[in-house]
């Protein structure tokens, strides 16, 4: 079975968001990088598969030089093929899953299934799946949280409010997954070592026109004024139900 | 015309899809055109109460025997014939799971740019400036969309869903012309959740807890059962500790609540969790740490041990209703 996983690589976001000078774009020069929590799942679940079903798993990404980092991650975890569509520029959702397209039909892989996270985590975009499937004429399911793959058929189960959706697909597919479908593993040193040094499949992309124009980005106020406190100790259990009455939750 | 995507439950519009004709309609104004909304399944003529009240003049009812279950390409070729011969400027949908995912699938069948969880759009001239989350909000894009059908999502619960007095919608009984092709993807069969009780996106009160758990969900558990519906979330870390399920999960990549309390208990409030908490309408925290970055963010708080502060809430709510 062969499988091919697109990734991003995006900054982590667990500080402060600090933007250029220009304002169009995330100053990253204190930051690290890392990979959206849905793809870095996609990942697991590509290496799971081959690890059940024989075949390979490639990761590929469109981005630049430095996107081999997250390909090496990919690899540690248990990929056996790292591919980036090389470029210094910034790329919209169109662009990408054209790219992304181009790339799948000229690889000499036949690939059974493509797995993309669901919206990255950092522009939010929730289309390069789809626009991929589209355009390879292709069955695709979003936001799965369950797969399975038996016989040619893939089983893929979403959440909806109060329950699950139930797929079924033939293969070849793309689908694109949430947190949650699995528990992606910590790659050992080891494996960390041995992918540094993989060969990573550099590739020039074409680049096709997208519609939306960035302007500029900002970070939006948020209002930090201390809380009200209610108490210090169990003691404040009055308080904490007066509010609940107050609000007229109960 | 402006079109916009609406979901509903047995013809009730849901809170997104209000909130996305909302939006529409300040739009289709601002354009000089006439918004209309496309519902589908057997209850999508009685869209057209809602729909008419937040501003839609029709509402384009799908019924069609291959559409009894959800088929994503099939709506998305649906809205695509809905919108083609119209002249239309642009489509909208609420930017739920499914909207996106129909919407994208529109974009990609028009060959146009979507813009996904936009919260603000002006006409400016053929374009529109928009203004879109990144990051589930922690970031703001200012944009202009340029093409011939402009496509968007809305963020949900973040524009405020605004009736008028309008008079219902008409409904034009609109049926598509689909090939195989547009229904190879079909929800196969829906399955109930095993979870008892309020889910936690529709939960009027949400209490939650994190590391300061310790993966002790007993209390909170307790306290959840005593209030009406309230439903128990978790922060990621205690999702990674294995403490609770995913589903619990309450963040940019679990599920984002927007309840009238939210009560986060032993959790710092890092980024990826205020995301998914921010369409709260009041925080009150319990946390050890008065320097929390919860804190920062929240209403009230009490500052003290959760494993004491909870039960005796517990008990002050027995106490209350003997």
């Amino acid at each position: 079975m062969e499988i091919l996983t697109a990734i991003k690589r995006v900054p982590e976001t667990g500080s402060k968001i600090v933007l250029t000078e220009d304002r169009t774009a995330i100053d990253t020069s204190s930051l690290g990088f890392t990979v959206s929590p849905h793809e870095e799942c996609a990942i697991e679940e590509s290496v799971q598969l081959v690890e059940e079903h024989g075949g390979s798993a490639t990761v590929l990404t469109l981005g630049s030089g430095d996107a081999t980092e997250q390909l090496r991650s990919a690899i540690a975890m248990g990929a056996d093929h790292g591919v980036l569509l090389e470029t210094e520029e910034r790329w919209g959702p169109a662009a990408t899953a054209r790219a992304i397209a181009s790339a799948v039909e000229a690889d000499d892989t036949d690939f059974d299934l493509l797995l993309f996270g669901n919206e990255s985590a950092d522009a939010a975009n929730h289309q390069v799946g789809v626009r991929v499937a589209e355009a390879l004429d292709l069955p695709c399911v979003t936001g799965v949280k369950g797969l399975d793959i038996t016989d040619g058929t893939a089983t893929a189960e979403r959440d909806i409010p109060g329950g699950t959706e139930v797929y079924e697909v033939d293969l070849p597919a793309v689908v694109t997954v949430k947190e949650g479908l699995n528990e992606p593993r910590y790659p050992s040193m080891r494996a960390k070592m041995q992918a540094r040094k993989a060969d990573i499949d550099r590739r020039d992309p074409e680049r096709y026109r997208d519609g939306l124009e960035l302007i500029e980005l900002e970070v939006p106020e948020t209002d930090d004024s201390p809380a009200e406190i209610l108490g210090e100790s169990p003691d404040a259990a009055a308080e904490v139900v007066d509010v609940l009455e107050d609000q007229e939750v109960i | 015309m402006v079109l916009a995507f609406v979901e509903h439950d047995g013809g009730e519009l849901d809170d997104a899809s209000a909130q996305t004709l909302t939006l529409a309609r300040d739009l289709a104004t601002g354009v000089d055109e006439p918004l209309e909304a496309i519902a589908f399944g057997p209850e999508a003529t009685a869209v057209a109460h809602d729909a008419g009240v937040y501003g839609a003049t029709v509402v384009n009812a799908v019924e069609h025997d291959d559409l009894d279950n959800y088929a994503p390409e099939a709506y998305a070729r649906t809205v695509v014939q809905c919108a083609e011969g119209t002249g239309t400027d642009a489509v909208v949908a609420p930017g739920t799971d499914r909207g996106s995912e129909v919407l994208a699938h529109a974009a990609a069948k028009l060959d146009e740019t979507m813009a996904a969880e936009v919260v603000e759009v002006d006409p400016d001239g053929d374009a529109y400036q928009l203004t879109r989350q990144r990051w589930g909000g922690t970031l703001l894009e200012h944009a202009r969309l340029d093409a011939d059908t402009k496509v968007l999502t809305v963020a949900p619960n973040e524009v405020s869903a605004s009736p008028t007095d309008d008079d219902p919608a008409d409904v034009n009984p609109f049926t598509p012309d689909l090939e195989a092709g547009d229904l190879r993807v079909q929800c196969l069969r829906t399955e109930a959740s095993d979870t008892e009780g309020v889910p936690l996106g529709e939960a009027r009160i949400v209490v939650s807890g994190g590391r300061g758990t310790d993966g002790d969900f007993e209390a909170l558990e307790e306290l959840a059962e005593r209030l009406p519906d309230a439903a128990v979330g978790a922060s990621r870390a205690a999702v990674n500790e294995g403490w609770r399920p995913h589903d619990d999960q309450i963040g940019q990549t679990g599920t984002k609540i927007a309840p009238e309390i939210y009560i986060p208990c032993g959790i710092s409030g890092a980024v990826q969790h205020m995301v998914g908490c921010k369409g709260a309408e009041n925080i009150l925290a319990v946390n050890t740490d008065p320097d929390a970055a919860i804190v920062g963010k929240a209403d009230w708080v009490v500052v003290a041990n959760l494993h004491e502060v909870v039960p005796a809430v517990v008990e002050e709510l027995d106490r209350r209703t003997e």
